[in-house]
């Protein structure tokens, strides 16, 4: 069953990953990317990661990609044109990334000190409580910092779009 | 109930983290390369997840977490400056848009 849920949503992310880098079309690649995000959710409830799971739903699948769908409607982006890569990109990138990929596989393997088995239910600390624990006690600096850099980042972004334009005054 | 191999998990990741990789390098659309780096980060919040699965701790969910609400930030900010960007040039194609200013 574990093995079978785990191929299951690999493949679609796997296949909405190559997706989001093979489509010409901005809002096509959004789409995907919620693809991979969702089966990525999915992955992490099998890992035990039940509040990850629920965020990365809400934050990341939500909200996140809701505001690029938005952004890209309102630039009303168009598909890029083809070609235009000079020939060493044509001709060696994707062997250059099948060998990155090999290496990155090869290492994992390699390092695997004790082979330990990914099964539903042996880890069960991901619930909002032991979060909450954790985030309140000994994460509490990084997590009022962050409070800190989430507010920077706000006014940012409203002066960056609000009043970005050359007939602005500033 | 037969079990998946932790390495499963992480080469799963790898792999997305190398599409990512790809679609940053390839792409010429700037939206595009930014959601890239979007999938990237996916891919290291999976591998973290996994070691905490195997390690049994709940650290790695927690920097998961943090690296989920900096990635919303990011894209706060980031298509704040396309937003720019585009209002400025009239353009997303990254080829077209190389000089910092003009």
């Amino acid at each position: 069953m574990d093995t079978l849920l785990f191929f299951t949503f690999a493949a679609i992310a796997v296949l909405c990953g190559i997706s989001v880098v093979v489509q010409t079309h901005p809002i096509k690649s959004a789409i995907s990317l919620i693809g991979v995000m969702g089966s990525l959710a999915v992955l992490y409830l099998l890992l035990g990661a039940e509040f990850i799971a629920a965020t990365q739903v809400v934050v990341y699948a939500g909200a996140v990609m809701v505001l690029f769908i938005f952004v890209i409607m309102l630039l009303n982006a168009e598909s890029e044109p083809k070609g235009g890569r000079s020939w060493p990109a044509k001709l060696m990138g994707i062997p250059l990334l099948v060998i990155l990929l090999g290496l990155l596989s090869y290492v994992i393997q390699i390092w695997n000190p004790d082979p330990q088995e990914v099964s539903f239910g042996s880890f069960t600390g991901g619930g909002p409580r032991e979060i909450g624990e954790a985030l309140f006690t000994e994460y509490l600096l990084p997590f009022e910092v962050t409070s800190v850099l989430i507010l920077v980042a706000i006014l940012g972004a409203v002066v960056l779009a609000g009043g970005g334009g050359k007939e602005s005054e500033r | 109930m037969t079990a998946v191999p932790l390495s499963w998990y992480l080469i799963l990741s790898a792999v997305l983290f190398s599409l990512g990789v790809a679609g940053f390098l390839f792409r010429r659309n700037l939206i595009t390369m930014f959601m890239c780096i979007e999938l990237m980060l996916n891919a290291v919040n999976l591998s973290m997840v996994a070691f905490s699965h195997k390690y049994e701790q709940i650290d790695g969910h927690i920097f998961t977490f943090f690296v989920m609400v900096v990635a919303a930030a990011e894209a706060a900010v980031g298509l704040a400056i396309i937003l720019t960007v585009v209002k400025n040039r009239k353009t997303l194609a990254v080829d077209e848009l190389n000089s910092m200013k003009y």
